[in-house]
């Protein structure tokens, strides 16, 4: 069943950033290195955080973004088709919550999709992995 | 294993260099954390160095686990602690392990003297030594943070260690602020950064970790973060935090109360952990990389005198120990109060638990007229009074005169000078921890390798001992406490939180270790634990330390605890086991 990734209550984060770390296991590695999910705090901890993670836009700017047409719009989200990305970083620019994260290692983009798993390890209810009617 | 994890980075303050040098046999042999940080500080710092010279190097080290496992989220520094002329261990959360370990170093050595203030920035590129002379002097660690996050840009994940007045002014209590609210609290590290002049070391990186056995470790850390989840643990740390051990510890009559003329307060204290969460808790925090979220912030909210309507709201941490040492040490009565407290010392930078020990020391010393208004300043210390307690502090982080001078260098060497070394609650140079609960509790603060609470738990055995209504012989709780200690050196080398000891014993250490590509076995790692642990005796020995000559408070023994009273002959017999126990011809 194909879901989105929402941010359902981000007063609740921690900062504990295991989404971010779970992302990057997707790769069977540590680090935050090829994460598509981040926290930022919002001007000190305490104040409170802010998640950066794709909303899955219905006219997603990244994808228009794209010159050579390596981000399409997938059922929930976008997918980057590596091999057509020029690694020019249009996508990066284009987006306004900041959502395109970038692999330093490959010079590639790295964007959620909405494979769920990061709410799987949210131990606090920030994030939940909704199901979406007719995908 | 992680080539990145071998890599020792090498910073010379005098010289404004560093290099890098690759140890993968020492990351081998002794893990990471304490294990490898106990043998560069056997490297690194000459014997019978000066704690505040240039010489006296700062270890920082983490582990194999480091940014891989849930709770594997604390960094271990090393160094020659200004406060008690001996071995100083300090270990912080935060994001300052993670931020270590994906800059792609296992280690940080800071060595020599920059003639000008500086702050650091570590980068995977290296080293920028950044002017901090803009930040010296100001008055709060809070700002500091503030500035630098402003100023360094910079993706992934940061820490930004700072010290505040006290680090510069070189109190031998000061920490390092982490987070804001996470230190590198006790032993003065923070005066060592001062006398180095080094404001702050921001650290940054965002380096992945290759795993060797990719399906082992993500089916391992699912397994460990449901366990950790699931538990009992977090829960207690998460809902209460800490704290939860006020009503407990006061309830059996351990809970130090007016420099420990007393054990208990009559009735509810007014500090427990269910009244400062129903009141007052505004925020959770965790480390990265823990699930638990322990870290608890009051939400203050106070009048602005002057202005009607008008109101600032302040977050404060609170945890158990500094509750202990800023509340009940000094007879507070008033939550308020005791937060205000502690907001004044997470500004100026002092370990909160020394803190309060040694005003608690000042109180008592006044009453009984072995001080007066002459060393105070006019000031008129009492049980619970707030507003002079923050006035002593701010006057102990500035040094202002002979008697706040002493007392920035803890109860020990103020009792030297003005009397009354019976109250004066410090064991190994360092002052208590919050915990009269019997033998065991003392026999680590006096044996443990930093005069920790944390080092062997003593604290925890003499409380099951109560509940199981018996009492050890001083010589079988001594072996109990060498066996913890010595495992704690396994979580302190990983580097695991010992909140999740009960999380990672032995086994699983060795199976997390199997997924990363090292092979390592209950019992290979119960012998490094030992090893570890006599490798730092033979430090402090080195340095002048000796365990028969260690003095003992006569205080603790003229209020029973729940175990009953306490004789200095016990404690004697259990430091003569653990002398034995010690010895390099045991290993």
């Amino acid at each position: 069943m194909p879901g989105r990734l929402s941010v359902v209550d981000v007063e609740r984060c921690v900062d504990c950033l295991l989404c971010a770390f779970a992302c990057s296991r997707r790769f069977g590695e540590g680090g935050v290195a090829r994460s598509a999910i981040a926290v930022r705090s919002v001007g000190g901890m305490e104040r409170g955080f802010v998640v950066v993670v794709c909303r899955a836009c219905s006219d997603p700017p990244c994808a228009a973004a794209c010159p050579v047409g390596a981000i399409r719009k997938a059922g929930v989200g976008v997918r980057v088709d590596l091999e057509k990305c020029i690694g020019c970083g249009m996508c990066v620019q284009a987006c306004p919550i900041g959502a395109v994260f970038w692999d330093e290692e490959r010079g590639k983009p790295v964007i959620c999709v909405h494979c769920g798993l990061c709410a799987s390890f949210c131990p606090h209810g920030v994030l939940a992995f909704q199901e979406v009617a007719g995908g | 294993m992680d080539r990145g994890l071998a890599r020792v980075l090498f910073v010379d303050l005098s010289r404004h260099r560093f290099w890098l040098e690759e140890r993968p046999e020492l990351f081998r042999d002794r893990l990471g954390g304490t294990g490898v940080g106990i043998e560069l500080l056997h490297e690194r710092c000459p014997k019978g160095v000066e704690p505040l010279a240039p010489e006296n190097p700062i270890v920082f080290a983490v582990g194999p686990l480091t940014a891989l496992f849930p709770l594997a989220s604390k960094t271990v520094a090393l160094f020659k602690s200004p406060h008690t002329g001996n071995l100083g261990e300090s270990h912080c959360g935060g994001r300052s392990a993670l931020a270590i370990r994906l800059a792609g170093y296992g280690a940080i050595v800071i060595q020599g003297r920059s003639e000008l203030p500086v702050y650091l920035v570590i980068t995977e590129a290296g080293v920028a030594f950044r002017d901090a002379r803009a930040l010296w002097g100001l008055s709060s660690s809070f700002t500091v943070g503030r500035i630098i996050r402003e100023r360094e840009g910079g993706a992934g994940l940061r820490t930004i260690l700072r010290i505040g007045r006290a680090g510069e002014n070189l109190v031998t209590y000061a920490n390092v602020v982490a987070e804001s609210y996470r230190h590198f609290g006790r032993l003065g590290l923070g005066a060592v950064l001062g006398s180095k002049n080094l404001k702050a070391v921001v650290i940054a990186g965002r380096g992945r970790i290759p795993v060797a056995n990719r399906a082992n470790y993500n089916r391992l850390y699912k397994e460990l973060f449901d366990k950790a989840v699931g538990s009992e643990l977090l829960k207690k740390y998460h809902d209460l935090g800490t704290p939860q051990n006020v009503r407990p510890l006061n309830a059996i009559g351990a809970l130090p109360v007016r420099n420990l003329a007393a054990g208990r307060y009559v009735g509810e204290p007014p500090f427990t952990g269910e009244f400062l969460a129903e009141r007052y808790l505004g925020r959770r925090l965790a480390c990265a990389g823990c699930p638990v979220a322990c870290i608890h912030l009051a939400a203050l909210r106070e009048p602005y005198p002057a202005e009607p309507y008008f109101y600032k709201t302040t977050f404060v941490s609170y945890d158990y120990e500094p509750i202990y040492s800023l509340g009940t040490m000094l007879g507070g009565e008033d939550p308020e109060g005791y937060l205000k407290l502690m907001d004044v010392v997470e500004h100026l930078g002092l370990d909160a638990m020394s803190c309060g020990v040694v005003l608690a020391w000042v109180t008592e010393a006044f009453q009984r007229g072995l001080v007066g208004e002459r060393e105070t300043g006019g000031l008129l210390p009492r049980w619970g009074h707030y507003p002079v307690y923050i006035e002593m502090v701010r006057r102990i982080a500035e040094r202002q005169g002979e008697f706040y001078d002493l007392l920035a260098q803890g109860v020990d060497r103020a009792a030297q000078r003005y009397g009354g070394e019976e109250f004066a609650l410090a064991f190994g140079g360092n002052e208590m921890a919050g915990y009269h609960t019997g033998p065991g509790a003392y026999l680590t603060l006096l044996s443990g390798a930093r005069h920790s609470h944390l080092d062997s738990a003593g604290y925890s055995c003499d409380q099951q001992d109560l509940r199981a209504g018996r009492k050890r012989a001083p010589e079988e709780l001594a072996r109990t406490l060498f066996s913890e200690e010595a495992r704690r050196q396994v979580l302190a080398s990983l580097v695991i939180c010992f909140f999740a000891r009960g999380l990672y014993d032995l086994p699983t250490c060795g199976r997390c270790l199997s997924a990363l590509g090292e092979p390592w076995d209950e019992e290979a790692l119960l012998a490094l634990g030992e090893d570890i642990l006599r490798r730092k005796y033979e430090f402090k020995v080195r340095e002048g330390f000796s365990l028969p000559a260690l003095r003992i408070p006569k205080r603790i023994s003229e209020i029973p605890t729940p175990l009953g009273p306490l004789t200095e002959g016990e404690l004697r017999r259990g430091l003569a086991e653990l002398e034995r126990l010690l010895s390099p011809s045991q290993g």
